[in-house]
């Protein structure tokens, strides 16, 4: 039987660092808000002749819309995000691009007024708070019939901390080099995968707590490893499943969602990594207090 | 087979040709499915309306009385499906899916529609133009176009200059009575908020008052556009409160066709993918999870348009995601019978072991995103912006509902087809890695 919890040292140092460089992403770049939480106007443009990004970003800054952010689209368009945007600012922007580029058609706009923006930051943070309630709540519920209920409930929240950090962590990196923004989108994918997250978590305790109660080994090392192995090919058969789809949707449709695809994608993968290797590696720490391999060896069992 | 699981069969057999019909052809009056603006195209308005000079407990009225007007001037714009309606306390929503509504149009939707009469006055030698007022009945008024009867019409006079002719009400008479006799020889400036109306070479219109009016006046100057739509807003009754739009979002309906395409694609070849996976590692039991899995595509859609749920971009991004989510449940199951039949046990003995042991892991690990789900539905309705959150947790909601179902019961009830039949010694086939060593 493959040994995973004794390579837990391992783990813990991968994930140390994920977690420290995300640290310092979040700490030096910091996440851009975007425009559901800034205000501002974000306007989708197609130019019917070829037009280079940074001769466009150019001209954009020579007409006073300096801080734009543009980015490329699929299909040649680019998404122009600036500040907000009157009727006429908006008939005498594309005007001056068509006299510069040639003609442009409008495909996309939206405006955002800081009325809304403000209000829209206070629902989502509202939101924030209540999943972490409520999903403190659940683990209390879901672990309740496991000997160590406590320690349990803190690995799984130990683990969702770092699915989430290091998340946000690589979403600082990509809004230093790609612009890459945080909106409302991003907070619905976090909440999706902290649920999908979690539920893999479950799983692999749920076995553990069956196998405690067989009393298959003395060593809870040994059983927490062996339940580990167990769900391992559940959980990666899941993941791989889920991540076919988000693949499918990245590659094919992108567009609006294609930050949202990003973070689902990112959180499958830290989330599952963390459900197999971190979670019931921290668990046994609590346990056992021993960081690394102890001197049983997993195989002992079989 | 026993008789029970036939009959169950045959259920199961009779909701999935429901739910492909129910896809295909218009039933229980729903056409299609119900696309979202991000899709179809169309404008998306947010208004804020300012309710400082609202009586407290007038708020909802005011409110209904704003969307009746919005809902006036949206008809004649020939919109399939406008909605309106408030969202908050003081903020109303406008969509108009599959519209391609001009600048002008859309300016009109939330404009007051409040002709306001002003006379100039001269304070600190610099002149001004300050609302015009007479008493009548004792108290101080302000002349405005809410003393039109509904009855302004836009006619031509003798030279062809356009003119919008409206009639006073009986308090309106009385009020221009006396602001007109007061003025004669001076101007009467004629403004729609803080802006001068302007004429059709773009000058403020602001008429020298020649005689006093009493009954009917008429306003001459407008274009026959401005006049005519003017007129129309007039009719149809004025805002009772100033709104300002703070939020509005216009997609194309050609990028919105796009994105279902793609979509669709994504999904057909996420789908194709993840069916080849499970029959790969599954073998027979995976080939019916892929069973299960069309008749969960076929009842999830099914559901979408009955209902109807609206489906945004974000909302198929949530269902072809919760296709990869779907199998996780025949995942949890055919690894739990692999393990049985590694026990030793019967085909039979092993299905029902894998079933029922792996339920509670089921249900478990599903309540969390049932959870987010219902915040995440909450919070999309109570934001300008929130559809594609809405449209996201209802179909991942309803997804990883519908997905229990089939995983459990319609798989299970295919394998149980098998049980006794002439393929139940090769359990290889059912699950991999097991009949080898045994």
């Amino acid at each position: 039987m493959i040994d995973i919890i004794g390579k837990r040292a391992w783990f813990f140092l991968i994930s140390g660092i994920a977690i420290l460089l995300s640290i310092i992403f979040l700490a030096v770049f910091g996440l851009k808000p975007g425009l559901d939480f800034s205000s501002g106007s974000s306007i989708t443009l197609s130019f019917s002749q070829e037009v280079d990004h940074a001769a466009l970003k150019g001209e954009l800054a020579n007409l006073g819309y300096g801080n734009s952010i543009v980015q490329t689209t699929g299909g040649g368009d680019f998404l122009i995000r600036t500040v907000a945007l009157t009727d006429e600012a908006k008939k005498q922007l594309e005007a001056d691009l068509t006299t510069k580029f040639g003609p442009v058609t409008e495909k996309s706009l939206q405006t955002v007024e800081p009325v809304i923006a403000k209000h829209t930051s206070r629902v989502a943070l509202i939101a924030v708070i209540i999943a972490a309630v409520g999903i403190l709540l659940y683990i209390v519920w879901a672990f309740r019939k496991l000997p160590k209920a406590f320690y349990c409930g803190t690995s799984a929240i130990i683990a969702l901390l770092h699915d989430v950090l290091i998340t946000a962590g690589i979403f600082a990196l990509l809004g230093a080099l790609l612009d890459w923004e945080i909106n409302l989108m991003f907070i619905t994918g976090v909440l999706a995968i902290i649920g999908y997250s979690i539920n893999n978590t479950v799983v692999v305790f749920d076995r553990i707590r069956e196998n405690l109660r067989k009393g298959i080994s003395p060593s809870f090392e040994v059983i927490t490893n062996y339940s580990v192995v167990e769900t391992l090919s559940r959980c990666l058969n899941t993941s791989i499943t889920t991540l076919i789809t988000i693949l499918a949707l990245l590659l094919f449709v992108g567009g609006s969602i294609q930050n949202f695809v990003w973070v689902l994608l990112i959180g499958v993968v830290v989330g599952t990594f963390d459900s197999i290797c971190v979670a019931p590696s921290l668990l046994v720490v609590f346990e056992t207090g021993k960081w690394g391999r102890s001197q049983q060896p997993a195989q002992a069992l079989k | 087979m026993s008789g029970r699981n036939a009959l169950i069969f045959l259920i199961l057999l009779a909701l999935f040709v429901f739910s492909v019909c129910a896809i295909i052809y218009p039933m229980f009056g729903r056409e299609e499915i119900h696309l979202g603006l991000d899709l179809k195209g169309g404008l998306h308005l947010v208004y804020q309306a300012d309710m400082s000079n609202v009586e407290a407990g007038q708020e909802t009225s005011v409110i209904e009385g704003v969307i009746a007007v919005i809902q006036n001037r949206i008809n004649p714009l020939g919109v399939t499906e406008p909605n309106i309606e408030r969202m908050g306390a003081d903020q109303i929503v406008v969509e108009l899916p599959g519209a391609s509504v001009t600048d002008i149009q859309k300016e009109r939707i939330g404009r007051t529609a409040l002709l306001e009469f002003r006379e100039q006055v001269t304070e600190n030698d610099e002149e001004k133009w300050v609302p015009a007022t007479a008493k009548v009945n004792g108290q101080e008024k302000a002349l405005t176009s809410s003393y039109f009867k509904t009855n302004t019409y836009v006619t031509r006079d003798n030279l062809g200059r356009i003119l919008l002719v409206f009639e006073w009400n009986e308090e309106g008479s009385k009020l221009s009575e006396a602001i007109t006799t007061r003025l004669i020889d001076k101007p009467l400036g004629i403004f729609e908020g803080d802006e001068p109306l302007r004429g059709d070479d773009g000058q403020p219109i602001a008429p020298i008052v020649r005689a006093v009016i009493t009954t009917s006046g008429q306003i001459e100057g407008l274009s026959l556009k401005e006049a005519t739509e003017l007129s129309k807003q007039l009719n149809a009754g004025r805002l009772p409160v100033p709104l300002e739009l703070v939020y509005e979002e216009n997609v194309s309906p050609v990028v919105g066709a796009d994105f279902v395409s793609l979509s669709l694609k994504a999904g057909l070849i996420g789908v194709i993918l993840v069916m080849l996976f499970m029959t790969a590692y599954y073998r027979l039991s995976g080939f019916l999870a892929n069973l299960a899995l069309i008749f969960y595509g076929a009842l999830s859609m099914a559901i979408f348009k009955l209902i109807p749920v609206t489906l945004t971009l974000a909302g198929i991004g949530g269902f072809v995601v919760s296709i990869g989510m779907a199998v996780d449940a025949n995942v949890l199951i055919f690894e739990r019978m692999k393990e049985e039949l590694r026990a030793g046990r019967t085909l039979g003995a092993a299905i029902d072991a894998g079933f029922s042991r792996a339920w509670t892991a089921i249900r478990d690990s599903n309540i969390t995103t049932f959870i987010a789900c219902i915040i995440l539905y909450i919070v999309g309705s109570n934001i300008a912006a929130g559809a594609p959150v809405k449209g996201f947790a209802l179909t991942l909601f309803i997804g990883v509902a519908v997905s229990m179902f089939t995983a459990i019961i319609v798989t299970r009830t295919l394998l149980r087809l098998f049980v006794g039949g002439f393929l139940a010694n090769k359990t290889s086939l059912f699950s991999p890695y097991v009949g080898k060593g045994k």
